[in-house]
């Protein structure tokens, strides 16, 4: 008995149809997942050296909780205070030393340490994370974080 | 002979002061190079001599204060390690700073027109007044890791400058200057303390971007540099001709002439300067006058005759690698890219399945060809 030859046309098809279930399937168990899914703490890995932050913008989306670590490369003390302008005139101004971490988005790290924060963005506006040590937000040390509206 | 002589007898004399405009109320660290606790005191001026004999390089500085604290000091980069620290002749740098003195300075006929974490090694501690002095050897990091453990601050710039000079000469000088024994000595604010320094070294440079040290990038620099040479020295960056107030390098010569042999057997005739030659040296003053923002280099001096200094002790072949690197890092996914990649693998997935099949497909239909065209093979028949 000959066995039945398959015409190009066919397999193409063939091709066509297995790509589209695929396509449906990862469709679907993608928007499922994005359904179920919790809320989830990102993390947004900072880094400074020469008394910059790096990266000095950050892109978010309202509903973001966020946990940053940062890194202190510098031989001298930093600090991350994140915060809109009057949160970062007040630092600017202040005369509080240090930040223990116990106020999301402001913490102190010493020089060649690492320390995390995190903070929650609930509205869509953009933020300064920036250092108020003497003479450091003048030298340029700040960054933005913008925060999109979610859907 | 004469030739070779003069090469290596090149006498380089470098004498910087740093009237730094612009002090505002923060002036913790306000002048070039000055690293103090609470800004309670800052150095008024910092005056300094380098000069070069046989290889061998002569630094004289001086230190005067006004303010009323207890302790502040001064770093300033070396290009090597001194063998000799002790103090300065009594009037050396008053007797440079005459001749460019305001008669002097206005252009005239005769002038030119033209390893990372590791500590910091303590090579060499002395006291010379209530001058504690300490040559220090580190990167960037060592050395401001022990300035703060001295219990100076540092600036925001301090990192970044430190790394720039660590990476030609990890030399720096410390000062401490402790206004309790200068008290005790009976001097007075203002008084300077005088240091010498004997730094065998072959390639000598002037530092200038120290100046700028816990300065805002927009407030102005000025300095003034001297140089002794043998013969008429080649700079780099190149000043520019006769313009007191600096142009495109913000540096300008002001004086570039054959020092007299007055103001050579003045400077040769104090304290520890025998070594001065007494004529055939070439003056060039040069004036400087710029911001921080633009004060990103030295100064590099060649006097060899052959018009080349070196863009390296310039500092002006440093572009910051490390800060490139950290630039480079991978960057972080986000969360929401990280769906798409997910999704793109289970596509190219789907993909590779239905190339498979279609492989298996046309294997199939090629063997089935291959028995209908020969049916009457080896194989087939036996097969059959």
């Amino acid at each position: 008995m000959r066995p039945r030859r398959r015409s190009p046309l066919v397999l193409l098809l063939a091709l066509g149809v297995a790509l589209a279930a695929t396509l449906s399937v990862a469709l679907a168990a993608w928007s499922w997942a994005q359904a179920q899914d919790p809320p989830r703490t990102r993390t947004v890995v900072i880094t400074i050296h020469w008394s910059r932050f790096q990266p000095s913008e950050v892109r978010m989306t309202q509903g973001d909780t966020v946990r940053f670590v940062i890194h202190n490369t510098d031989p001298i003390d930093h600090e991350f205070i994140l915060g809109d302008e009057q949160v970062q005139d007040a630092h600017e101004h202040g005369t509080q030393a240090s930040h223990d971490g116990s106020v999301p988005g402001q913490v102190s790290i010493p020089a060649g340490q690492t320390r995390t924060t995190t903070y929650t963005f609930e509205r869509p506006l953009s933020l300064a994370y920036a250092c108020h040590l003497p003479g450091h937000y003048r030298y340029g040390m700040v960054g933005v974080v913008r925060v999109t509206a979610s859907g | 002979m004469r030739g070779r002589a003069m090469v290596r007898r090149w006498v380089l004399a470098g004498g910087i002061f740093a009237m730094v405009a612009g002090i505002g109320v923060e002036p913790a660290l306000a002048c070039g190079g000055l690293v103090g606790p609470r800004g309670s005191v800052r150095l008024a001026r910092t005056t300094t001599l380098a000069a070069y004999h046989d290889g061998v390089e002569h630094y004289v500085t001086s230190f005067e204060f006004n303010g009323a604290g207890t302790k502040f000091g001064s770093i300033v980069p070396l290009p090597g390690v001194p063998s000799k620290v002790e103090k300065g002749g009594a009037w050396t740098l008053q007797r440079l700073e005459l001749a460019i003195q305001p008669p002097v300075l206005a252009p005239a006929a005769g002038f030119a027109t033209a390893d990372a974490r590791k500590s910091a090694q303590v090579i060499l501690k002395t006291r010379i007044d209530a001058l504690d002095v300490t040559v220090i050897r580190g990167n960037g990091d060592a050395v401001a890791a022990w300035a703060r453990q001295q219990g100076y601050g540092l600036s925001p710039d301090a990192p970044e400058i430190f790394d720039f000079y660590a990476s030609r000469s990890p030399i720096f000088l410390a000062t401490s200057f402790d206004a309790s024994a200068i008290k005790a000595r009976g001097q007075q604010q203002g008084d300077g303390t005088p240091l010498h320094l004997t730094i065998p070294t072959p390639s000598p440079w002037v530092p200038l971007r120290i100046l700028g040290l816990g300065l805002r990038a927009d407030q102005q620099v000025q300095a003034d540099v001297f140089l002794l040479t043998d013969r008429v020295p080649t700079l780099l960056p190149a000043a520019t001709s006769v313009d007191p107030y600096g142009t495109a390098t913000g540096m300008a010569v002001i004086q570039s002439q054959p020092a007299s042999s007055r103001l050579l057997t003045d400077l040769g005739g104090d304290r520890g300067m025998s070594w001065m030659p007494r004529s055939g040296m070439w003056l060039t003053a040069l004036r400087i006058n710029t911001t921080v923002a633009r004060l990103h280099h030295d100064l590099a001096v060649d006097v060899s005759g052959k018009g080349r200094p070196s863009p390296v002790a310039a500092g002006l072949t440093w572009s910051g690698t490390q800060f490139a690197s950290v630039a480079a890092a991978p960057p972080r996914v986000p969360a929401g890219h990280a769906a798409w990649y997910w999704l793109a693998g289970v596509l190219a997935l789907g993909l590779s399945g239905a190339l498979l099949s279609v492989g298996a497909a046309r294997s199939r239909s090629r063997r089935s060809r291959q028995r209908d065209g020969t049916g009457g093979d080896g194989l087939g028949a036996g097969a059959a």
